[in-house]
């Protein structure tokens, strides 16, 4: 196994947890869902119990991407963290009030009262999505970075390696309609997932009925933003890497790459085809709850189909605007093998977190959640 | 090199510290009161009496209320290296990235799974299960802190690693050398044990208030003597694990102790100052008169701490500067100057390295890499850390040691006597803030200590900072002040409410 082989694995990890946390932006999804669905205090708190307990999970999710990105692609995590400083600062801020508001919101001497910690809910709710879909679109359309390696050394420069070439640090990519169109898709994805879980997980005919009538909107316009999205990936120009390290634009390079990966290809339209199976069962069979194992496992090939798209094959998967050959690829910004190695040898642990967490959401959800569950929750 | 605007470090210091301070809050409580109520379930198990059910639920939801804010402010710590130390990622992220990483698969999910079931299965799991899940959630926040302070420790004492010149970074090459460091060894067990002690500090607390106000006696007594001697066990390994601590700080950051201690002339037989007050306003790397207004020593005391023997040599902030004087490795310690001139003749080298392959320039830069963070700094006086705040910080956590040692010892000896002084109920419940005050201590004593350092020697915070406008950094500062000090008054109105609802009272 070569050095090619670990960064690409690795690549497929980080891809594999990002597609797992997009999944899990249902929990997202749902806390927006939660004044439509339930008129009633206590059909409120039954969806918010619902998502309540699985909160903590997608949190972890997008921490341990976090640490995961860290460790095998350390200059991704310098040069966009610190870069597009006020984007990931506006995501961890609305994760931040996520944290405490499913514990605080009903306790009694709460300081904001129910109302605000709700409303952190739903702020966490639509800009979450919203914002981690338009910034992982600057993977897919690029971004304002500079890297320069020789800055530690350069006398008359402060010895910093990466910059961003704009003010604005980051906030500028809501300039490009295309990264706002991927944030807009994510959201309503959760928010149709959500939908599913619901279905799945509540006993109660009126939030039902409801989400049966308010789904199939969600669907249309999850798929405008989406297929919107992807054409215009596909269509749009990409860089390719030549000899030492050279930059070249192509016309469509990305439906290049995808035609060029086959396997990535079959992924990703056999996980869109899930998604639409997955959203579309309730309405067709009378509000079947399977539909969310559908839609998710959907979830997770389409967007680790995306993902490995950009990465694997030697592409480009952070594009840089204000500098292309500062353009990142997995060699130019990955750890050393030996690393990589030996986080390899730790990532086989993978399967046996996947077990318990199984295991454990098994074992907490043998029945749906019911309207007489609400008074004695936690 | 043109510097890097100060105001900027100074800001993203300022952001690092209260993010850390504010997320220390609720860490060690999670540690030391999760493991308290894993003993109480377990005693539940055991004998099948509902009365520790009650306890262990008691406990159970005030942890919950102080777990929500640590994971809130925790997930800031883990991007914020990325946001505000962008250079120190690249340079090292190949070493402290590893990990976060496994602390993420390894631990978070541990506990993030098992909190849930823990929470949420008391219905619905058998009792074993249940108490398996309260172990796993505890276990997982101590793996993580096990992670977290490998990662901590390795910037203190940076082993296992070798620099690239290719690549412009220090690179790992042994997983072992960095997962096992004896610094990390060290830094786990005195911050785990300590947190234990703030844990049963805080459930003695609660149970004294409980006594003053004649409520749920039989519960407070319970509990005291459950944390009373769970408390003396940890307040004993806590000063065992400082001591070692503190040989740690002499062998490997010997400025940081010389600054713990005020001690600018070092020499032989140096004696450990107890208490003391520094005169305000000296120039510590190069003071004109005798820093001291006051202070009381026990002879010969560092020199033994440091070195175990009384006469041993202990160099002060003058001596480290100077130089001259035998180190750790029997060989001269060299002064400031010719390390920062080592250092800048390894930036230059990497310069020349970088700009054509020349075998000559690497073979210096390799010479002069142990310095390679010196290069960066103009003038000695910035290797001298803020000696006030970690001089009086080492006295209040070491003191507080000694006091949380005898009110442990003392409330096993008197039992339910206590009962009947309300003076001492009062001081016992007044210690908790105290714990906290020792705990928040320990790591201004640890990371004030060894300023300018991101890297112990090897990278200073001017080189590892993020390239922002020191108003961003400022705004997000404001930011993280407000959001986190009403989050915190809002856990702290809720907790005061839980607890006066006593243990019988289902959590609302
Ligand atoms: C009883 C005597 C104690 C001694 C001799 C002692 C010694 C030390 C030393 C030397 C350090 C600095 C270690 C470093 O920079 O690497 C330290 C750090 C620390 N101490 Fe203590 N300590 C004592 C008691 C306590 C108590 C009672 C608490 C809290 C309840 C506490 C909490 C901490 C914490 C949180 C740190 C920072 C983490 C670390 O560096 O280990 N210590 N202590």
């Amino acid at each position: 196994m070569n050095d090619a082989f670990f960064q690409e694995y690795w690549w497929f990890l980080v891809s594999l947890l990002g597609a797992l946390f997009v999944f899990l932006m249902f929990v997202q999804g749902g806390q927006t869902l939660v004044w439509a669905l339930g008129r009633t205090e206590q059909q409120r708190r039954m969806l918010l119990l619902a998502t309540g307990r699985k909160w903590e999970i997608t949190f972890t999710t997008l921490v341990t991407f976090g640490g995961a990105f860290f460790a095998s692609f350390p200059l991704f995590y310098s040069t966009s963290f610190g870069g597009a400083y006020w984007v990931w600062m506006l995501i961890l801020l609305c994760f931040v009030i996520q944290a405490v508001s499913y514990e605080f919101q009903m306790k009694r001497s709460n300081v904001l009262g129910t109302g605000v910690y709700r409303s952190f809910l739903l702020l966490n709710g639509v800009l979450g999505p919203l914002l981690v879909g338009t910034a992982v679109g600057t993977l897919f359309f690029g971004a304002e970075f500079i890297i320069d390696k020789q800055a530690i050394v350069l006398p008359g420069e402060p010895p910093v390696i990466s910059r961003w070439a704009t003010p604005w640090h980051g906030l500028e990519a809501v300039l490009d309609i295309r990264n706002v169109l991927l944030g807009l898709a994510v959201l309503m994805l959760s928010r149709c997932l959500a939908h599913l879980y619901f279905l799945n997980r509540i006993e109660d005919v009126e939030v039902r009925s409801r989400s049966l009538r308010l789904l199939p909107w969600e669907i249309v316009l999850f798929l405008v933003f989406f297929l919107s999205f992807i054409g215009f990936w596909v269509t749009a120009d990409g860089y390719v890497v030549g000899q030492g390290g050279s930059i070249a634009v192509e016309p469509m390079r990305h439906l290049h790459d995808l035609l060029a990966m086959p396997e990535v290809l079959v992924m990703l339209v056999f996980g869109v085809l899930l998604v639409l199976t997955g959203l579309l069962m309730p309405l067709l069979k009378g509000g079947c709850r399977s539909g969310i194992w559908s839609a998710g496992l959907g979830t997770v090939l389409t967007v680790l189909a995306l993902l490995l798209s950009i990465g694997w094959h030697g592409g480009v998967y952070y594009p840089s605007l204000a500098d292309p050959p500062s353009s990142l690829t997995l060699s130019n910004s990955c750890s050393s093998e030996y690393t990589l190695k030996v986080m390899s040898a730790v990532s086989l642990l993978i399967p046996f977190v996947l077990a318990y967490i199984i295991w454990a959401w098994r074992a907490l959800e043998k029945s749906p959640i019911q309207l007489s569950e609400v008074d004695q929750s936690h | 090199m043109e510097p890097i605007d100060t105001s900027l470090i100074d800001w993203s210091r300022a952001q690092f510290a209260l993010t850390a301070m504010y997320h220390w809050v609720f860490v060690p409580l999670t540690l030391g009161l999760g493991l308290i109520m894993c003993l109480m379930e377990t005693v539940y198990v055991r004998t099948g009496k509902e009365f520790w059910k009650t306890a262990t639920q008691f406990w159970m939801k005030l942890f919950g209320i102080n777990f929500a804010m640590g994971v809130a402010t925790g997930i800031i710590l883990e991007f914020e290296f990325g946001t505000n130390w962008s250079n120190y990622s690249w340079f090292v992220g190949d070493i402290f990235g590893a990990p976060l990483a496994v602390e993420g698969i390894v631990a978070f999910f541990l506990e993030a799974t098992f909190i849930a079931l823990m929470f949420f299965g008391w219905e619905k799991l058998g009792r074993k299960t249940h108490l398996l899940s309260t172990w796993m959630t505890v276990l997982g926040a101590t793996f993580s802190a096990w992670w977290i302070l490998v990662a901590n420790s390795w910037m203190q004492y940076p082993v296992g690693m070798e620099f690239n010149p290719e690549t412009v970074r220090s690179e790992m090459v042994s997983f072992a050398a960095v997962a096992l460091s004896p610094v990390a060894v060290t830094k786990f067990l005195h911050t785990v044990t300590s947190s234990w002690v703030l844990g049963a500090v805080f459930v003695v607390g609660v149970s004294a208030w409980y006594l003053l106000r004649g409520r749920h006696t039989d519960f407070a007594h319970a509990s005291i003597r459950v944390a009373a001697i769970f408390g003396l066990i940890a307040s004993l390994l806590t000063a065992a694990t400082g001591h070692q601590s503190g040989v740690d700080i002499a062998r490997h950051q010997p400025m940081k102790l010389a600054a713990a201690e005020g001690l600018y002339e070092g020499g032989q037989g140096v004696g450990l100052v107890g208490l003391g007050i520094l005169k305000p306003g000296i120039d510590w790397s190069n003071p004109s008169e005798d820093p001291f207004l006051w202070k009381l020593e026990i002879p010969c005391g560092l020199s033994i701490l440091a070195t175990n023997s009384p006469e041993g040599y202990v160099p002060g902030i003058k001596n480290i500067l100077e130089g001259g004087y035998v180190g750790e490795d029997g060989l001269p310690e060299l002064s400031a100057e010719k390390k920062m001139e080592m250092g800048g003749r390894a930036i230059e080298a990497l310069a020349a390295s970088q700009a054509g392959k020349n075998e000559q320039a690497v073979r210096i830069l390799r010479e002069n890499f142990p310095y390679f963070g010196y290069g960066y700094l103009k003038s000695p006086a910035e290797l001298v850390p803020p000696v006030v705040p970690t001089f009086y910080s080492f006295r209040v956590m070491v003191i507080l040691g000694g006091y949380f040692i005898a009110l442990f010892a003392g409330l096993l000896l008197v039992g339910k006597r206590i009962g009947r002084w309300k003076p001492v109920l009062l001081a016992v419940l007044l210690s908790i803030p105290l714990a906290y005050l020792a705990s928040e201590a320990g790591w201004i004593v640890a990371e004030v200590g060894r300023q300018p350092w991101a890297i112990q020697g090897l990278l200073p915070n001017c080189a590892a900072v993020s390239k922002l406008s020191a108003c961003s950094v400022q705004t997000t500062f404001w930011i993280f002040s407000a959001l986190f000090t009403t989050l915190l008054l809002a856990e702290l109105c809720i907790m005061v409410r839980a607890i006066s609802d006593g243990p019988d009272k289902e959590s609302a």
